[in-house]
């Protein structure tokens, strides 16, 4: 896994096995401090729990099954939300690239679109589509489908124009110029889009669960905060925050895989 | 007298201009035969990319016509960048036109052990294009553009973003590659000194709209050695193209 910033370019130089122990150093003060905070500060426990408290809640939630289930019904929805999202994105964006009719056509309602804030539109999909997993996975799309569908048409239209040139020469077909010229040539912007889509998607589930639903790690938030089990709602969004980082990742696992040919993701 | 194997007629081109229109090509005639090495010489604006961009298929002339012989023809394009994807090793872009074919890909690599020795390239197949050196690329180019064993090569002066040590010695490859391959090759260039060191006619194109102005054989023998260079007829014929261009 691979949980650095996005940023490009050579940082500068530091050995590997210091950068290690920053890394550990940093989360060890950060617990440190907290574990300060509940003690010392005369917090009740509904507000701020001590991180061992946190610790035994999740051990608790963890053995009786729960967070088990509510983590994998989250999931469920942000991978589901996360496919139907790329795949409708993926779709409109390349019509769009290569169509300035089309982006003429659809444009305003996607700006649209966007000019609305899902969090405040998410009871009225919840109203619509019922508490069940329907409504969060539309949630879910729609938060990841601009940034995907416009790191899609800048993909696609920054195929530099030789390249087309040499595919027509050979003849190639509208199917290879696509399999072989313009999905390798967009990928490493796709997956940038995909990226940030992948933490957007946490985000859409977690806010379709806490408007209105019966399973999932914001669901467990709202049951925590009802019960005063502020523990529990730590435990949730420790849970969302492991989740999150394990999309993103997997999507820069992925990138290093499949970009290979790019200096940045050398060692 | 053997046919040719492009006859280009009247062609004409106009593209559409802010102020109303620009002739690129006005009424554009020749005819190359096969195995010959042909030179299109001309200032910059005289369109001649222009002109082998239509020959590839790449652009609809507004008028006139050009065939080949025996049918839409196999086309080898160098141009005047690399044009390497970065996503594919030297060896991959190489194999690219066969792969569009349909070859499959160990036949395809087979192919191209021939290519790879006759332009030089052992041991660097599976680099990546930014890892090779600007005459290393082009290299690469010129093998991907003679796999597919095309009718015809189109060059867009394909030496133009070398240096100048770099340009002068894949002169002596591509006379050695053209001698081996018995290929047509059409050449795109703006110098003098190129075009009299590769080809066996040289075509000069006017400025806008370019038009050709003279149609020259050089009959200098070959192989030529950059030693011709400094000949008294090698001279002649470098002043009659200078004052062809103008």
């Amino acid at each position: 896994m691979d949980w650095k910033l996005p940023l490009r370019g050579k940082p500068p130089r530091t050995s590997r096995r210091s950068l290690h122990w920053t890394a550990f150093a940093s989360l060890a003060a950060a617990l440190l401090g907290w574990w300060l905070v509940s003690r010392f500060a005369g917090l009740p426990a509904f507000i701020l729990p001590a991180p061992e408290q946190v610790a035994v809640r999740f051990w608790k939630a963890l053995t009786d099954g729960s967070l088990l289930v509510h983590t994998a019904a989250t999931l469920t929805e942000v991978l589901l939300g996360l496919l139907a999202g790329t795949i409708a994105a993926v779709t409109l964006g390349y019509a769009i690239a290569k169509s300035r009719l089309f982006e003429q056509l659809v444009s305003p309602y996607l700006v649209a679109t966007q000019a609305i804030p899902i969090v405040a539109i998410a009871p009225l999909l919840v109203i619509w589509f019922g508490p069940g997993i329907f409504s969060k996975v539309l949630i879910c799309a729609l938060i990841v489908f601009f940034p995907v569908l416009v790191n899609t048409v800048v993909g696609v239209r920054a195929v530099p124009r030789p390249f087309h040139d040499l595919m027509h020469s050979l003849r190639a077909t509208r199917g290879q110029i696509i399999r072989m010229l313009e999905v390798p040539a967009a990928l490493p912007v796709l997956l940038g889009g995909l990226r940030v889509g992948a933490t957007l998607s946490v985000i859409g589930a977690v806010v379709g669960e806490l408007v209105g639903s019966d399973h999932g790690l914001g669901f467990l938030v709202n049951v925590g905060r009802g019960q005063y089990d502020t523990a529990l709602v730590f435990v949730a969004v420790f849970t969302l925050i492991a989740l999150a980082l394990a999309l993103y990742g997997l999507v820069s696992f992925l990138e290093r895989k499949l970009l290979i040919w790019q200096e940045a993701f050398e060692r | 007298m053997t046919d040719p194997i492009l006859i280009v007629h009247d062609i004409s081109i106009t593209f559409p201009d802010r102020n109303g229109s620009l002739d690129a090509l006005d009424t554009v005639s020749f005819t190359v035969l096969p195995r010959e090495f042909v030179c299109v010489l001309g200032p910059s604006g005289s369109g001649k990319s222009t002109l082998l961009r239509i020959l590839a298929g790449l652009l609809e002339p507004t008028s006139g016509s050009f065939s080949f012989a025996g049918g839409r023809p196999k086309i080898g394009m160098v141009f005047q960048q690399s044009n390497l994807m970065p996503w594919r090793t030297a060896l991959e872009n190489i194999t690219l036109p066969l792969e569009l074919q349909g070859v499959q890909a160990d036949e395809a690599h087979a192919r191209s052990q021939e290519l790879i020795d006759l332009v030089g390239l052992q041991g660097f197949e599976s680099s990546w294009p930014r890892d090779l050196s600007g005459g290393m690329a082009q290299r690469v180019a010129i093998a991907r553009a003679l796999i597919h064993d095309p009718d015809i090569l189109l060059l867009d002066e394909p030496f133009g973003s070398l240096d100048a040590l770099t340009r002068e010695h894949m002169w002596t490859e591509l006379s050695h590659i053209w001698q081996r391959r018995q290929k047509t090759v059409l050449m795109v260039t703006h110098s003098i000194g190129e075009s009299l060191i590769l080809a066996d006619r040289v075509l000069v194109l006017t400025q806008r709209p370019g038009k050709i102005k003279l149609d020259l054989e050089v009959d200098l023998p070959r192989p030529r050695a950059d030693e011709m260079r400094y000949t008294a007829h090698f001279g002649e014929l470098a002043r009659r193209l200078k004052e062809a261009i103008g």
